[in-house]
């Protein structure tokens, strides 16, 4: 069965006036982690805000657990979890404060699903007497997350939970999510990074409140329809104006310090030939090579794609 | 049930932790009390009486030499003209004066009738109208004393006396202005800051998004500020009793009841205020501008609400503090009982379910 059901889901702000979820359709299957890739403003949060009963959907149905998320609103906030965005933890209770707060609220303890937070509670444990509003970012997420976790949910929501947290926090964040979903736990995630996406099981690329593709990150890589180079020179922005004269050139964008190339034509392009006609031009240390696309690169793609048929 | 007991405890602890909150909450009525009590006194003493006697006689020297005895009035025979008198008023150096025209004795003692002008400054009313008062008494009690030697026949003579409030202690009208004005502030503004910060925070969120029944939020809100005002309001009471001396003479029990029913009308109001905000600043603005003036003006202690046209006096009896104020006065200053209130009360009680049922039928449980 799947856990978490979205069939044609729109939903508008200031009286129509503004399409944050435009027709969304998906299915997250139980026990799987998923993610919901987009930049900022793509209608990542208006679907967890759906999911979660606390929004109504203009139009579509949406259901988790096969309970409908408007007519079986109460029985869906027994059985979820959820982490909005922002952090949402009283700043001026303690961390075991805030912990048993959830806990009681939810109509449970913090012992009777102790093995489940255990990982992640060990973790700021030492600093339980400490004011929530006075932990670090990754520490803040941590807690939200137990927070979340307490009353053992079956699907978890969990909105930017790593947005605003160092790498390292971010890696292990993470890694904790890897252990929920072992225990069976569903978990749907949305995030802005790119490079997070690879680490869930299947993934919804979304843009301006459509659904772009959803799949699991090998498979959206490699939809990827064209060959990918990555061009590098010592001027990098004289590079990408060069390269956006060249009338072959279908996409050209900066991306870290190569700038990443696809053709018009499919036909294989004399990589030494290209570097040398680069280097002609003026541009100095060109390297040139082909590369597999990464996430980001898929989603740069198919936001193109989306553009150029808009008329 | 044990959720209920928690939350509650969790919004005693956010206010404990807040000390800005607690500095508002207990600092208001000391700060008021004290402003009221001893800076913004309505009582008239040792005021300085313009006197122009024409007459010269000895009835208008007796009648001086009762203004002097009285501790209200400094008596300034400095003016020799009417003119001198209206140039005083206008520099401000003068606030009320008495005219005896000629021939004051004459006339009194053969028409048996004479008048004699008081002018006050009616850019402050109250200071006038008590003024006028306190001439007036001493002179009807001239009259008296000399008419009884006399042969003059029986004459009424107003008698003006104020009641509940001989001495004229300014104390006794404001403290329950103060208490109403006090515990409006407070309960709503500090319940829908509470509420709304919930909302700003976006724990609100997480808060719906769980069992927990979204009309216990705000019960758990509202019982932290209900004890807290009413050791705002015995605060304030104590304040009374020791500070200004003002006797509480009617049963402290009533007054208690009263005050918690006016108390849970007021946090209605701030729930109410919560459910249409999403700011803390919206709400402190709400609660704080939109329910001071109509509490000021519409309460009674400071503007007299029979003076006001009727749609005024409509709208203020649509302002819970005037009720409040009405039943405190009676309770604390006149010692009346529960049979004299019971329509204020009644009133008061209408209100609260009304402001109650809707803070809670329009408590969103959903976002936007």
């Amino acid at each position: 069965m799947n856990a978490v059901v979205l069939d044609h889901i729109t939903k508008t702000y200031d009286a129509g006036k503004v399409l944050a979820v435009d027709d969304v359709s998906l299915q997250v299957a139980a026990g799987e982690l998923f993610g919901l890739i987009g930049p900022d403003g793509a209608g990542k949060t208006s679907i967890f805000r759906i999911l979660t009963t606390l929004l109504l959907p203009d139009k579509g149905h949406a259901a988790v657990n096969g309970l409908d998320c408007v007519k079986d609103y109460k029985a869906i906030r027994r059985s979820v979890g959820y982490m909005p965005g922002r952090f949402s933890l009283y700043q001026d209770l303690t961390v075991a404060e805030n912990l048993h707060f959830f806990a009681t609220l939810f109509g449970t303890t913090i012992e009777a699903n102790y093995s489940l937070i255990k990982d992640i509670y060990e973790q700021i444990k030492p600093f339980s007497g400490r004011r929530a509003g006075k932990l670090s970012g990754g520490m803040k997420q941590k807690l939200a997350l137990c927070c979340a976790l307490v009353h053992k949910p079956e699907v978890l929501f969990l909105d930017e939970p790593t947005t605003g947290v160092d790498a390292v926090s971010r890696k292990e964040f993470w890694e904790m999510l890897k252990t929920l979903k072992q225990q069976g736990i569903t978990i749907v995630v949305s995030t802005p990074y790119m490079d997070e996406a690879v680490l869930c099981e299947r993934i919804a690329l979304i843009q301006d409140g459509r659904i772009m593709s959803v799949d699991t990150p090998a498979k959206v890589v490699a939809a990827f329809p064209v060959k990918l180079y990555a061009v590098k020179a010592a001027d990098i922005y004289r590079l990408l104006t060069s390269l956006r004269g060249d009338n072959s050139i279908s996409s050209c964008y900066a991306f870290g310090e190569y700038v990443h190339v696809t053709f018009r034509d499919e036909a294989a392009h004399d990589l030494q030939a290209w570097q040398q006609t680069l280097a002609a031009q003026g541009h100095e240390q060109v390297e040139v090579k082909i590369i597999s696309p990464s996430i980001e690169d898929s989603f740069i793609r198919l936001m193109q794609e989306k553009q150029n048929a808009q008329p | 049930m044990k959720q209920l007991l928690v939350f509650i405890r969790k919004e005693f602890y956010h206010v404990f932790r807040d000390k800005r909150t607690l500095l508002i909450m207990f600092g208001l009525p000391v700060v008021q009390i004290v402003l009221f009590g001893f800076a913004l006194t309505s009582e008239v003493k040792n005021i300085t009486l313009t006197v122009i006697d024409q007459a010269r006689d000895v009835n208008s020297a007796q009648i001086i030499n009762k203004i002097k005895s009285s501790s209200y009035f400094i008596v300034d025979e400095s003016a020799l003209n009417y003119d001198e008198v209206t140039i005083a008023f206008k520099k401000g150096s003068a606030k009320c004066a008495l005219i005896f025209p000629n021939g004051f004795g004459n006339d009194l003692q053969h028409t048996g009738e004479a008048p004699v002008q008081i002018i006050t400054d009616g850019s402050d009313p109250n200071m006038a109208k008590t003024v006028v008062n306190y001439l007036t008494a001493i002179l009807t009690a001239y009259q008296q004393e000399t008419s009884a030697g006399g042969q003059l026949p029986y004459r009424i003579i107003p008698e003006q006396r104020m009641l509940y409030n001989e001495e004229g202690n300014g104390s006794l009208n404001f403290i329950p202005g103060v208490m109403a004005l006090v515990l409006m502030l407070v309960c709503t503004a500090l319940t829908s800051v509470a509420v709304v910060r919930e909302k700003e925070l976006g724990t609100m969120e997480i808060l719906l998004v769980s069992p927990f029944k979204p009309l216990l939020v705000l019960l758990a809100k509202a019982v932290p500020y209900l004890a807290l005002s009413l050791a705002n309001f015995t605060l304030i009471l104590v304040m009374a009793v020791f500070v200004l001396d003002v006797e509480i003479k009617g049963s402290i029990l009533l007054l208690f009841l009263v005050s918690t029913l006016f108390i849970i009308a007021c946090l209605s109001i701030g729930l109410m205020i919560s459910n249409v905000t999403n700011s803390q600043q919206t709400a402190l603005l709400l609660s704080m501008m939109g329910m001071m003036i109509p509490t000021l003006i519409f309460t009674g202690f400071m503007f007299p609400l029979e003076n006001m046209p009727w749609i005024f006096r409509m709208i203020a009896n649509a302002v819970p503090s005037r009720w409040y104020f009405l039943i405190i006065k009676a309770v604390m200053l006149k010692g009346l009982g529960f049979s004299y209130i019971w329509k204020e009360m009644a009133v008061l009680l209408g209100m609260t379910l009304v402001a109650l049922s809707i803070a809670l039928k329009n408590f969103k449980i959903r976002l936007s």
